[in-house]
This record gives structure tokens, C-alpha cells and sequence, in this order.
């Protein structure tokens, strides 16, 4: 059975913007699963119509096999939300921000006090349980929001992104514990800017872009079709063009820094001799981006009609 | 969701609004106290005694029933109104909409929770009267029905009014520019009698005259109207704000993108 099956869902807004144009997903249940895409593309639409705080034109969405149409109350039951934005009573405490939602899915007060330190304890914030959430860190606001998706029990727990605005260390710990979490066979979608985090974390991936899935797939055949890596490279000293190589695509970024796409068929090695044979001394090196942001904007920039191309020097 | 689960979101709902106002209670519960205190001085105390009687009863006793209902309808409204929006306001609303609570536990829970409110503040407000005048209870029933209904209707008007607010000066608009003006012209502070015939007509269009005068006769036996028909429009009128209160709350008016 499958965590989350979407079916031909569409979704136009009352000022006509067609915010999703008939997407399929399917997640598999106790997968860790990453929904990309850039600002606007539709993933806060798509997760806002699963969490039942927005209404869907037309199409289906079932939760572990609950309609979300017919089945509403089941399907609610499996599902925990942690949305972008800190949505919780600023004023409230946050014990009793936990136990309150706990409330809502008709859990009993003494279960309810158990399950929010429990979950208040894991994630950091069992010190702070008597303060005002607006007292909060945004890092520790965001943890509180987990702590309350996590409060009955979901099977499948939704983020969307998670670890914004969260320092390096912090993400690091909230990585290792959704980790846990799915490892305790909890099905996670998450979305994120941090492409990083989605390579790290997820096993399958699907792309959104312009209300459609350009991408779904599982994270190692995506990244397999990652043709062409960029690398930089910083010269010893400066050039006035970008040199020509043979099989390789060169920009100059500034006087002294290359700017190089090396195709899957090529190695490295070659790139350094031709390099030597200019006279072109290679200081240090690095990637533009990581694999995955690197597909990620490929992607995207070839769902968009009439792309321009880049206004740099390309010599090849 | 079973029906004992349903219990139990419910009453968080009403906890949670509870917890609240009481939370604030300078904002909530002292204002309407000293407010009518000072009702209570001026115009029963030291107004009232030149003006003699009203309606049979001294001024000051003559008001009091009024001004208890004038509490509990403001504050029934400003609580639900000023409470639902904020969890608009807040987006903390999502709190609810993602659970699988159906939407009358969420509208009876914010309904209750203001009826609380307006019934504390009616019961300090009376605790006060008893400083400055004697207070019967003529008609306990129709005196409870009374209070019990007006609050629900004026905690789901409240309700309504948060549901189509888009800023904070929606939500002043209909306290300050209807419902004050209704509530002093709707007997409070007078009886009918002492209108001319068609100002009078006029104040029967005003549905807080009956609210008020069927209050005032649960505790003092008095009324210009007619008192199991005023009973009788309060329950229709409770019943249809529920299920339009309901039925955009189902489609997501407000709420929902």
C-alpha cells in the first residue's frame, strides 16, 4: 500500500493563477521522500491540498489508502504536517501548544501529557516547556512544530522545509532524528532549498515545476543522469579569454577563474594536461554545485520556454 | 473520529478558550467590571434617583438586567470574534483544519468557549448589582434560557464576523458601529412606553429589545414584549447562525485557500 497516491490533481486559485496542472505522485509507504521544486512551482499547493488546508479543483488524493474525499477523518489520523511557517498561538506555552493538538485528534489528556514530553524531550525543548513559544529560537520554533506533527502518532509526516533558517549543527541533529523516525518505519516527505539535504536524506525525489512533475524518480537513477559536471577552477595567473579544450565547455567567471563543464565521457586527467599545455597553472578546485542542485537546475530551466541563453564568453 | 474523541477535542476547545480570557483577564473580565460599575453609579445612583420610577421598579433596579445582558452580549462576540481571528491572524486555525475534528466540534468549541465568557462576565456584572440594588429571579428558566441563548447567538455573530475579517478593523467595525448602537436602543437604559408610537415600531426591528426585555422579565417579572415569542425568535435565530456558521466553515470561506 502506498503512504500517498495523487492522482490528476489540479488546482486553479479564484485569482485564475493554475497553480497545479493534473500532477500523479505516488510515495511509497516508509519511504523518505523529497518534493523540489523552485518558489511558486506548486509544492506548498500540493502539500496544502494532502493536509486538507486547501481546496483541491479536481482530482484524488488517498493516505494510506484513506480517500482524502471520502475518508476524510481516517486519512487526517495518519498524517502530521510541520508547514513552513510557525502557525502555533505565540502567547500559548509550549506544553500546552503539544498537548492541545494532541486534543484535537481526541487524545486523552493523560496520554497526551505523556506523548508531549516524550517527544518534547527528543527534539531538544523539554527545559523550555513552560515558556511562551514566542520566547522561542526559530530553530527551537521549528523543532516545537515537529514535536506537534509527531503528537499522534502519524505514519506519514510531511515538512515543509524544515531545516529554513536552521544553523549548521541544528540541522545536523534534526537530520539524525527523522532519520530515526523513518527508520522506525514512518514514511517522510519533506521539501527544502538545501539540495544537499535531499541527497543526504532521501531515497526518491520528485520535481515540480510550473504546477507539473518534471522528475520522479529514485535518487541514484536521477543523479545517473546527471551528464555534465561544473567544475571552477582558480588560475595561478590571469587570462584574457577562456582557452579553447577540445570536448570541454569553458567560461571565464573573472580574469583568473575558469568556469568548466566536463562531460561524463571525459576524465579529469585529460582537462589537466590540456590545461599544462597552455601554460595554465590550476590552483585549486571545486564544484559549482552539488550534483543534485546541478540536475535540479537543468531541469528546471528546460521546462521554461524560450530560456536565453547564459551571457558569458563560451569557448569549447 | 468517535464520539468520545469528538468529546475530547471538543472540550480542548473550550479549555484552550477558557485558558485564554482568563489568561488576559485585565483585558477580558476587569474592563466590563469596572465599565458597569460605573453604569451602576452613575445612572442607577446618582441619574436614577431623579428619574424615579421605571416600568413599576426604581431606576436603578429597573437597568440592571439590561446592563447584564448588555455584558454578555459584548463579550460573547468580542470573544469568539477577536479569538477566531487571531488563530486566522496566526495561521494556528491549521492547528485544527489538519486534525480530523469535524467542523461543528470546532464551531460548537469557539461558540462555547465565548458563551463562557459572556456568562462570567454577566455573573460578575450581576455579583456587582448586589452592591447597589436588590436582585430577584422571577422566571429562573426563562432567566437562564435567556442568557444561554444570547450568548450562543452573539458567540456565533462573532463567529461570522471572524470568518469573513481580512484585517483588524473588520473585526472593530461591527462591535463599534452596530452592535453598541443596537444594544443602547434596545431598552437598556428604558422602556418602551416611553416612546412615541413610531419610534417605538422602529425599536421592534431591533432584535436585542427582545433579548433584553425577556431578560428582564426572568428577574424582574416585567417585559414590553412578548416573552415566549421573543424565546421562541432568539432559538431560530441561534439555529440559523449555526448552520450558516457551519456551512462556510464546510467550504472553507475565509479559511481555506
Amino acid at each position: 500500500m502506498s503512504a500517498l497516491t495523487i492522482r490528476n490533481l489540479r488546482k486553479t486559485y479564484a485569482n485564475g493563477v493554475e497553480a497545479l496542472k493534473g500532477i500523479d505522485l505516488t510515495v511509497e509507504k516508509g519511504d523518505f521522500f523529497a518534493l523540489l521544486g523552485p518558489n511558486g512551482a506548486g509544492k506548498s499547493t500540493t502539500i496544502g491540498i494532502v493536509s486538507s488546508l486547501v481546496n483541491k479543483t479536481s482530482g484524488e488524493v488517498s493516505i494510506l489508502g484513506y480517500d482524502l474525499d471520502r475518508q476524510r477523518a481516517l486519512a487526517k489520523q495518519k498524517i502530521g504536517v510541520v508547514p513552513q511557517e510557525f502557525n502555533f498561538g505565540q502567547f500559548e506555552k509550549v506544553f500546552d501548544i503539544v498537548v492541545t493538538q494532541a486534543g484535537f485528534y481526541g487524545i486523552p489528556a493523560r496520554i497526551a501529557r505523556e506523548r508531549a514530553e516524550k517527544y518534547l524531550r527528543q527534539l531538544g525543548l523539554w527545559d523550555k516547556r513552560k515558556n511562551q513559544a514566542r520566547t522561542l529560537s526559530g530553530g527551537m520554533k521549528r523543532r516545537l512544530m515537529i514535536a506537534r506533527a509527531l503528537v499522534h502518532e502519524p505514519d506519514l509526516l510531511i515538512l515543509d522545509e524544515p531545516t529554513a533558517g536552521v544553523d549548521i549543527e541544528l540541522r545536523r541533529s534534526m537530520w539524525d532524528f527523522l532519520i530515526g523516525l523513518n527508520n522506525e518505519g514512518r514514511t517522510i516527505i519533506l521539501t527544502t532549498h538545501y539540495l544537499e539535504e535531499a541527497e543526504s536524506l532521501c531515497r526518491h525525489i520528485a520535481i515540480i515545476d510550473h504546477g507539473q512533475i518534471v522528475e520522479n524518480t529514485d535518487m541514484k537513477s536521477l543523479l545517473e543522469k546527471l551528464q555534465v559536471e561544473t567544475f571552477i577552477l582558480d588560475l595561478a595567473r590571469p587570462v584574457t579569454e577562456a582557452p579553447r579544450l577540445p570536448g570541454f565547455q569553458v567560461r571565464l567567471r573573472d580574469a583568473a577563474t575558469l568556469e568548466v563543464e566536463v562531460p561524463k565521457t571525459e576524465n579529469l586527467n585529460r582537462l589537466f594536461v590540456e590545461l599544462a599545455e597552455l601554460d595554465l597553472r590550476v590552483m585549486s578546485m571545486r564544484n559549482k554545485a552539488n550534483r543534485l542542485e546541478e540536475l535540479f537546475v537543468r531541469l528546471v530551466e528546460q521546462n521554461l520556454p524560450g530560456q536565453a541563453a547564459p551571457a558569458e564568453e563560451v569557448a569549447s | 473520529m468517535s464520539a468520545y474523541q469528538q468529546w475530547v477535542a471538543f472540550c480542548t476547545i473550550v479549555v484552550k478558550e477558557i485558558r485564554r480570557f482568563t489568561r488576559i483577564w485585565p483585558q477580558t473580565l476587569l474592563p466590563p467590571a469596572i465599565t458597569m460599575s460605573l453604569y451602576f453609579v452613575i445612572f442607577g445612583n446618582l441619574v436614577g434617583r431623579r428619574i424615579g420610577d421605571m416600568g413599576g421598579f426604581d431606576y436603578m433596579q429597573y437597568i440592571v438586567p439590561g446592563l447584564i445582558m448588555m455584558s454578555v452580549i459584548q463579550n460573547s462576540y468580542g470573544n469568539v470574534v477577536s479569538s477566531f481571528f487571531s488563530t486566522k491572524f496566526q495561521h494556528s486555525i491549521e492547528e485544527m483544519l489538519v486534525s480530523p475534528m469535524p467542523n461543528y466540534v470546532i464551531l460548537t468549541g469557539f461558540v462555547v468557549g465565548g458563551m463562557a465568557r459572556g456568562m462570567a462576565v454577566g455573573l460578575i456584572v450581576s455579583v456587582l448589582s448586589l452592591f447597589f440594588t436588590d436582585l430577584t429571579m422571577q422566571h429562573a428558566w426563562i432567566t437562564v434560557s435567556v442568557v444561554v441563548m444570547t450568548s450562543a447567538l452573539f458567540s456565533l455573530g462573532g463567529f461570522l464576523n471572524a470568518t469573513f475579517a481580512r484585517n483588524f478593523d473588520d473585526i472593530s467595525i461591527i462591535p463599534n458601529f452596530v452592535l453598541t448602537p443596537l444594544t443602547y436602543l434596545g431598552g437598556v437604559f428604558y422602556s418602551l412606553d416611553l416612546l412615541p408610537d413610531f419610534w417605538r415600531a422602529v425599536t421592534l426591528i431591533n432584535p436585542i429589545v427582545y433579548m433584553v426585555n425577556a431578560f428582564r422579565y426572568g428577574v424582574l417579572g416585567v417585559s414590553d414584549v412578548n416573552v415566549y415569542a421573543s424565546l421562541g425568535a432568539i432559538l431560530v435565530f441561534v439555529l440559523v447562525f449555526y448552520s450558516l456558521a457551519l456551512w462556510l466553515l464546510n467550504r472553507g470561506t475565509g479559511i481555506r485557500g
